[in-house]
């Protein structure tokens, strides 16, 4: 792994070129039937969603998306997704569920949309109620961080039994500029922010968040993205393999979000 | 056997009577003294603190409902003598070795004597016994880092390991900054707890105080069998301050209130201070016969 600051990592995350959840779809998955709609209101093209085939085997396939022309862009909101979105993906979920279908999940976004729909309809019922849901599955979920993670958008995908991150990607309470005009009321120390937030793959795999990291190319995903494509492609088999495995899937996920985090405890006298 | 049960009983009501000497001390540490006044940050009228006590600090002019600590809160809702504290020393180590924070939670700790956000109690409201977990609003924004997420977790294993109700008052600036991604683990954390108390029967009510937003929303506050909100509390997922940056205009009013959130569709009822303990009292009694069906 080649030496970047926290702050580097987060621009080549963030990297317009960088392959994004469409292109892991084509390079990974075969049969591939794109699913649309939450049922409620509204199509949110920031989650995409399909049922596909994984070498062979049925799987639901769910991603931000982030677009990649201008068009594309503003189609997909820039990757920040709506309540209709997280919906949508919860209706794809229930689905995998009956047919008992492993789901893989892509993460690439700045964090859900804070706007003013978004409040109207909900978007902290509908992050909570994926969390909710996504922590009941009895079928393996693997997700996979391959840009930016950001915040409760980015986790109301991430409930899995897995969680990889690859070498560049970054995953956080919320993104740098945010961070820090929190904390210390100036966006403009962003990349300050990133050197102590822990964000980068190798802190979370410490840290017990991430599982594996997939090592990238030189410079990033986007200078050779069929090593990367072949990578996850033996992680994504790999750990599907291990998770098959597993008797009760739901208990594994619990157990691993539950150690999350050490306490420390004053004996009551 | 008789000495032994006597001692046993001697020892339980010693301990019983240190954690109410404990909680009244709180209460009595939240409370501002009884002399003088406050400015109501709703209406700027001054209400003095004898009637602030009294209207259990909901401002006798406007309505308006100051945020109370979380053993003033149990203090005003608990029958009297139920109160056990669970878990009271529970805090969370600085891991993420971030700059400051040990002396910021330092002198938090000195300010509200709390040891995090979070207090959870078992008692009994009306008779009927249930878990109570409050988030105070004084410590840290009420933020939810790991010890937070943990003692929300916990409260809601056991309420259902002994088949109780599970009541949370919210309060939150959301996740805890200073300990990152964990704490945003700790949404996922609390919410398949109370998924799984949720599939195992359990009764939930949530309980919207102000202000309450972000991660605190995004996750078990949002998840209630029932969900109650006193009156203009300010409940969102983003802050006010990032909307208005994100779309560049200024916001409606009322937005983000109980009663807007009401209004879309996210509230069963709002409920005035005053009233609360007896709407709770009565959910209570409505799922009493199978607290937990299964």
């Amino acid at each position: 792994m080649s030496e970047l600051t926290a702050a580097q990592r987060v621009k080549i995350a963030r990297t317009l070129g960088r392959p994004g959840t469409l292109d892991f779809v084509n390079a990974l998955f075969t049969d591939v039937f794109v699913c649309k709609g939450d049922r409620l209101h509204r199509e949110d093209p920031s989650i995409f969603g399909a049922i596909a085939r994984f070498h062979g085997r049925p799987v639901t396939v769910l991603g931000h998306r982030k677009g990649r022309t201008f068009e594309e862009n503003m189609k997909c909101n820039f990757g920040m997704p709506s309540p209709e979105g997280y919906r949508k993906a919860q209706r794809l979920m229930r689905q995998a569920e009956k047919f008992g279908r492993p789901i893989f999940t892509f993460i690439d976004t700045p964090g859900a949309y804070p706007g003013l729909e978004a409040e109207a309809e909900g978007q902290a019922e509908a992050i909570a109620s994926s969390l909710s849901l996504m922590s009941s599955l009895t079928v393996p979920v693997i997700s996979v961080v391959t840009g930016e993670g950001g915040s409760g958008g980015a986790l109301a995908l991430a409930v899995g039994n897995r969680v990889l991150l690859l070498e560049n990607a970054v995953y956080s309470v919320l993104s740098p500029e945010g961070f820090a005009s929190i904390l210390w009321k100036d966006a403009g120390r962003a990349d300050e922010a990133a050197g102590v937030m822990k964000l980068t793959a190798a802190d979370l795999l410490r840290l017990g968040v991430a599982d594996q990291v997939i090592p990238e190319p030189e410079g990033g995903a986007h200078n050779d993205p069929k090593a990367v494509f072949a990578a996850v492609d033996r992680a994504l088999t790999r750990h599907l393999g291990q998770l098959l495995r597993e008797k009760d899937l739901s208990a594994h996920r619990y157990q691993k979000f539950r150690a999350m985090g050490a306490v420390l405890e004053e004996t009551e006298t | 056997m008789q000495p032994l049960f006597r001692s046993r009983r001697d020892r339980l009501d010693r301990l019983r009577r240190q954690r109410e000497e404990a909680v009244e001390a709180a209460a009595r540490r939240s409370a501002v003294p009884p002399s003088g006044s406050q400015t109501c940050p709703g209406c700027g009228a001054e209400c003095a603190n004898q009637d602030l006590v009294r209207s259990e600090y909901v401002c006798p002019h406007c309505g308006y409902h100051l945020p109370i600590g979380a053993y003033l809160r149990l203090s005003l809702l608990l029958d009297p003598f139920t109160f056990r504290e669970l878990w009271p020393g529970l805090t969370a180590p600085n891991a993420l070795e971030f700059p400051g924070y040990e002396e910021k939670l330092s002198s938090q700790r000195e300010k509200t004597a709390l040891c995090d956000a979070a207090v959870a109690a078992v008692g009994k409201l009306d008779g009927i016994s249930a878990v109570f977990a409050v988030l105070d609003s004084r410590f840290f924004m009420g933020s939810m880092g790991v010890a937070v997420g943990e003692k929300i977790t916990r409260a809601a294993e056991y309420a259902q390991k002994h088949r109780l109700p599970l009541v949370i008052f919210s309060a939150s600036g959301g996740a805890r900054m200073q300990e990152g991604i964990l704490s945003l683990m700790q949404m996922a954390k609390t919410s398949a707890a109370i998924r799984r108390f949720s599939d195992a029967g359990g009764l939930y009510i949530s309980v919207f105080t102000h202000p309450t937003t972000g991660g605190v929303t995004a996750s078990f506050a949002s998840l209630g069998d029932v969900t109650l909100a006193e009156p203009g509390a300010l409940i969102g997922f983003a802050g006010p301050r990032v909307i208005r940056q994100t779309i560049g205009q200024e916001l409606p009013d009322g937005f983000q209130r109980a009663e807007y959130l009401e209004e879309h569709g996210f509230v069963d009822q709002i409920v005035p201070r005053g009233q609360l303990r007896d709407t709770l009292a009565q959910l209570l009694a409505l799922h009493r016969k199978g607290v937990l069906h299964r």
